[in-house]
């Protein structure tokens, strides 16, 4: 590793730290890095869409062609259109013509909505009920070995579970009788639903933590003391000791104001 | 006026928008794909207010000293540098320039690491950090209290202890099949309940909005 890639391989070990350092409270270090990272994101996003959605699909397409109109050069210019209609967002800067805005949202939101009705329907409603009606294996019922997903009877319990869950939520009639006792398979099913997709999300954070563990211990604090090397210098562990000392001058600096506070009595809380 | 032409606008186009769905027609394609590319365009200018509103408020807290202004700074530093370094590059002359129309800026080297030095450490540490958080919260909410708790506990404990390498061999292949028994079957019937429920929940609030019921995007005014 050279030693550039290294000093901004220390830069995201620091700043690793710094968001680590809230678990403790909110601190300065943290502070910086979360400032840091809204600026860096909203800066990423904004040369983003530039490159990646306003030169594409705008700009390129009002110079590609023979229909000449003051600078236009371009075989689609009603694509000013939409450039017109985002140009008038704009007009939320004025507080006198900030209803000109709500053209363009209503055109936005009327073709999104208006988009939205028959996708949702096919997409979301249509095919979850045609999986889960259509998919159930009689001639393998009990399946093979144990709990197994591909056999009968976890497909009934899906198909069960599903008209269980949704009935539960169908709120316009009470919870009483058969009503109720098919809204409490509902929820049997929904908390062990929940618990596993709560059990999932635990794991893919702790999956998280320990690449960072991992980030932090290879390619930052082992790099920093490897002199097989070749662009090794003493520079690689001078700055490795240059963040321990920040870490351990924070922690101390905290000590001794808990050593200070130690013995005063608390606030009283609200 | 300032009202009823929003609300014919959205009637219209969304009127259009759900009757081009059952059209093949070729016209019709070409439209949904034109208005597609419109509300595109019109949301890329919209987040251009959403950065304004970022500079502005940044700008007037270090402008009027507010509580911890000196952070702001680094805010509008860090969004004025990467987009500095978005714009320029070197073309393949490996001359340096402001390139707007070309993609030199993607492929600037200070871009690529401020992405990968700053952007992706802190994203991905504060995704992990909720590790900490969603264990805290669990701790107080899984208490087995009644049937519906434990059944939430039991199944969350054998989603999350499935791959422990001290199980052994057989305690682990059924702690493992049972996780993925849980997962594709009770928690596919639950996904599903509510995937249903979303799908037509979000019908019925488009059809609100189109029918000029739910105004709430006109906002005040």
């Amino acid at each position: 590793m050279e030693f550039g890639t290294f000093l901004w391989t220390t830069l995201g070990a620091m700043l690793t730290l710094a968001i680590f350092s809230f678990l403790y409270k909110d601190n300065p270090f943290y502070k910086f890095a979360e400032h840091l990272v809204v600026g860096v994101s909203a800066g990423y996003w904004a040369v983003i869409l530039w490159h990646n959605g306003l030169v594409p699909n705008l700009f390129e397409r009002l110079q590609d062609g023979d229909w000449y109109l003051l600078w236009l050069n371009s075989s689609r210019p009603w694509y000013l259109i939409p450039a017109l209609l985002g140009v008038l967002m704009w007009t939320r800067f004025s507080k006198k013509y900030a209803w000109i805005s709500r053209w363009p949202i209503a055109m936005y939101i009327g073709i999104a909505t208006g988009v939205a009705i028959p996708l949702e329907m096919a997409n979301r409603v249509n095919k979850q009920l045609y999986a889960t009606m259509s998919n159930i294996h009689w001639s393998n019922f009990f399946g093979s070995g144990f709990l197994d997903t591909a056999a009968g009877y976890s497909e009934v319990i899906v198909f069960i579970g599903t008209i269980a869950g949704l009935i539960y939520f169908f709120f316009s009639k009470a919870h009483t009788g058969t009503f109720g006792v098919i809204a409490k398979v509902g929820i049997y099913i929904l908390m062990i639903g929940f618990g596993a997709s709560f059990g999932l999300t635990v794991m893919a954070r702790i999956s998280l933590f320990i690449q960072r563990i991992q980030f932090m211990h290879e390619d930052w604090a082992l790099v920093a003391f490897d002199k097989t090397n070749p662009n090794y210098s003493g520079w690689f562990p001078a700055f490795f000791w240059l963040v321990a000392l920040i870490v351990i001058g924070y922690i101390i600096k905290e000590f001794i104001i808990y050593l200070k506070n130690k013995d005063k009595p608390k606030p009283e809380k609200a | 006026m300032k009202r009823q032409i929003p609300i014919f606008l959205v009637f219209v186009f969304g009127v259009f928008m759900v009757f081009q769905y059952f059209s093949p027609h070729e016209a019709s394609e070409w439209i949904y794909k034109f208005l597609m590319d419109w509300i595109y365009i019109i949301g890329i200018f919209a987040m251009a207010l959403g950065i304004w509103s970022l500079i502005h408020v940044s700008y007037d807290k270090i402008k009027h000293k507010r509580h911890d202004w000196g952070y702001s700074v680094v805010t509008l530093a860090a969004l004025f540098t990467m987009m500095f370094f978005g714009i320029t590059g070197f073309n393949e002359n490996g001359e340096w320039g402001f390139y707007f129309m070309t993609q030199e800026g993607l492929t600037n080297p200070m871009f690529r690491n401020f992405f990968n030095h700053i952007l992706v450490p802190i994203e991905t540490t504060m995704f992990s950090l909720l590790a900490f958080f969603i264990a805290s919260a669990a701790y107080r909410a899984f208490r087995a209290r009644n049937v519906l708790a434990t059944m939430l506990l039991v199944s969350a404990l054998i989603v999350m202890l499935r791959f422990n390498p001290y199980f052994g061999d057989t305690f682990g292949f059924y702690m493992n099949k049972t996780a993925a028994w849980l997962l594709n079957v009770p928690n596919m019937a639950a996904k599903r309940a509510i995937l249903i429920g979303i799908g037509l929940g979000m019908v019925g609030t488009a059809l609100k909005v189109i029918l000029g019921i739910e105004r709430g995007y006109m906002g005040k005014g």
